[in-house]
């Protein structure tokens, strides 16, 4: 048997609502979201709120815990005082949809506005080849659980609630840096669509994502200052610009920058000259099916969310009809035997 | 990924908030940092201000020593010591224009559009916000898209400005262990030698720096040099934020040191001659 502790927890809808008083167990060991699995089972049986994992891994349980936006299943009860009353609110910068579960279709929307990573033209999948160094910066992003603390905190969309058109937020910085990053993404202008789109001249990089994030990304120093050094090259640099004018006129931007297709043309792998050892079996240029593009709505878009679309997660770059991973046999490639 | 299920038209109610009177329900300490950070920039730049408008012990010179202070350096004024002034004196004398005219404005532009010190400033002083979860003190909010703020984007000249400032403060430290009667060694070289190599790895840690050097490639494996030179950097950079006040304090004391020995309140301690 624990000792009683005191607990507000914020009960209510978009009508309205106010902080409850509880005094509910606590025992050693427990974190913020077994207190409020205690309470529905012994006092509130209709207390709504999101939860999955209990791990720290799933991104659901997002809540503001003494005012700081935490992962309930990640906030020790041990790191409160044992007479201090602990205050639990639904994230504040979404729209509530009842007691501690709010709206984070902003965070969706955001995602489905990022152009998905482009497939390199006359590479088929399956034949990719990165190397580490070069992959390791966007590995560091991809630890993102979406729990969207970062994007609660961060006050241009905390505060200012008529930026949210206008700003992506910091979980969208990382997903642009990361593809920027990426060694093998097609795409071109990203930093531009980082810019314009996504609105990163809006952050002043006071860090608050960084500070709450579960995962310990280092969002401001690893993906937004250098995407806004990004920017700089493609915009506020004339030194840079010169040196491209002079010494590298391919980087120069293209007059008319055409859209990305959402599935590249595939075209045949290039002829390779001088390969060193190519094992027998291999058949380079095999026929690799073309990629449908997905359904769209009415709107143009895709679905929001998995629980209106067929699936969790966008749609796939390389088309709807691929499935990874493919069939070993189809693949382009063939694993060196140790004798060789 | 097979099945197919029915898709609703999804249009997002347009929702309200929860309703929590309260501006923060913050209950530690959050205004102990914007309150620090403002009581020491405001000391540090009154400390600064002072020294720099008093146009005077800046230079100490002995027999074997000859400190000048890196408010001062360099020196350009008509003004200054004639042995203070190592690249000449053009600036008129007039008692509003620093001696150090071609350093201090960059100086203070690149600590001024440094990230870290962004984030202090905007958090302290500007209150944008003041703490994590706590709301921001202003009614609009435009962040950095518009003048003057878009001007940060200029923090890549400004670096390298003060890479330039560096080497002419590498230069001051060369010149200090020489005196009017030759090479000498005392602990003011070594103050000033702590300062040289501290404010190095404050310029070099910019994530500007960072960026330059390496971040911006997209391919670390074809750059190898380049590669090692980030990882090196992105090492320091982790300590932008420490670098940038023990650089203050660094700066202020070497400074104070100057200018203690320059009006005889204390003697240089030497080591050699």
């Amino acid at each position: 048997m624990g000792a009683l502790r005191r607990f507000k927890v914020w009960r209510g809808d978009k009508a309205g609502g106010q902080l409850e008083d509880f005094k509910v167990e606590v025992n050693e060991g427990e974190v913020v979201l077994d207190i409020l699995h205690r309470l529905q089972a012994t006092q509130t049986p209709d207390l709504a709120v999101r939860w999955n994992c209990k791990a720290g891994k799933c991104g659901s349980c997002s809540m503001e815990v003494n005012g700081m936006p935490r992962l309930g299943c990640m906030t020790r009860m041990s790191t409160f005082a044992e007479d201090e009353t602990v205050t639990v609110t639904p994230l504040r910068t979404f729209p509530v949809i009842r007691d501690l579960v709010t709206d984070v279709s902003f965070n969706y929307e955001k995602a489905r506005d990022m152009p998905a990573f482009a497939p390199p033209s006359g590479v088929a999948p399956g034949e990719y080849r990165m190397q580490q160094v070069d992959v390791e910066r966007s590995q560091e992003f991809r630890k993102c659980i979406e729990c969207f603390l970062c994007q609660t905190t961060c006050h241009v969309v905390r505060d200012h609630d008529e930026n949210k058109k206008a700003f992506a937020g910091p979980r969208y910085f990382i997903r642009a840096a990361e593809l920027d990053m990426h060694p093998l993404d097609a795409k071109t202008d990203r930093k531009d669509f980082a810019h314009e789109q996504q609105g990163l001249g809006y952050c002043n990089i006071t860090k608050c994502c960084t500070e709450v994030c579960p995962e310990h990304i280092k969002i401001t120093d690893n993906a937004i200052i250098p995407m806004k050094e990004r920017v700089v090259d493609n915009r506020y640099d004339p030194l840079v610009w010169l040196g491209r004018k002079i010494f590298r006129r391919d980087q120069l931007p293209a007059q008319a920058p055409a859209p990305h297709p959402v599935v590249a043309p595939r075209q045949p792998p290039p002829p390779r000259v001088g390969t060193h050892h190519i094992p027998l079996g291999v058949i380079w240029h095999k026929p690799q099916p073309d990629g449908l593009e997905a359904e769209v709505g009415p709107d143009g878009k895709m679905p929001l969310t998995e629980v209106t679309f067929d699936r969790a997660g966008a749609a796939s770059p390389f088309g709807d009809n691929v499935t990874f991973p493919l069939p070993p046999d189809s693949l382009n490639y063939q694993h060196p035997k140790s004798d060789d | 990924m097979t099945t197919t299920s029915a898709r609703p038209a999804v249009t997002p109610p347009a929702g309200t908030r929860a309703e929590i009177p309260a501006k923060t329900l913050r209950t530690d300490r959050w205004w102990l940092e914007p309150a620090l950070t403002v009581l020491g920039l405001t000391v540090w730049l009154a400390y600064g201000l002072v020294h720099i408008a008093m146009q005077r012990w800046y230079f100490a010179e002995g027999p074997g020593y000859s400190y000048l202070t890196p408010f001062y350096s360099p020196c350009v004024n008509n003004g200054c010591v004639p042995e203070s002034a190592h690249f000449g004196r053009f600036v008129p004398d007039w008692p509003l224009i620093p001696y150090a005219l071609l350093s201090l404005p960059f100086l203070l532009l690149f600590r001024l559009t440094c990230y870290y010190y962004r984030r202090a400033y905007y958090r302290s002083f500007w209150l944008s916000p003041p703490a994590c979860a706590v709301p921001d003190g202003h009614k609009a909010y435009t962040g950095e898209t518009r003048f003057p703020l878009i001007f940060q984007n200029l923090h890549r000249y400004v670096f390298y400005a003060a890479v330039v400032i560096s080497l002419i403060n590498t230069y001051d430290l060369i010149l200090s262990f020489h005196g009017t009667e030759g090479f000498g060694f005392g602990l003011g070289n070594v103050v000033l030698g702590v300062n040289v190599v501290l404010l190095w790895a404050y310029t070099v840690s910019c994530h500007s720096c960072r960026h330059i050097m390496g971040g911006r490639l997209k391919h670390f494996s074809a750059h190898p040099i380049r590669y090692r030179a980030w990882t090196f950097i992105s090492m320091l950079n982790t300590q932008h934020k420490e670098l940038a006040w023990i650089t203050l304090g660094t700066l202020a004391l070497t400074d104070f040191y100057v200018m203690a020995v320059a009006a005889d309140w204390i003697s240089d301690l030497r080591f050699i001659n």
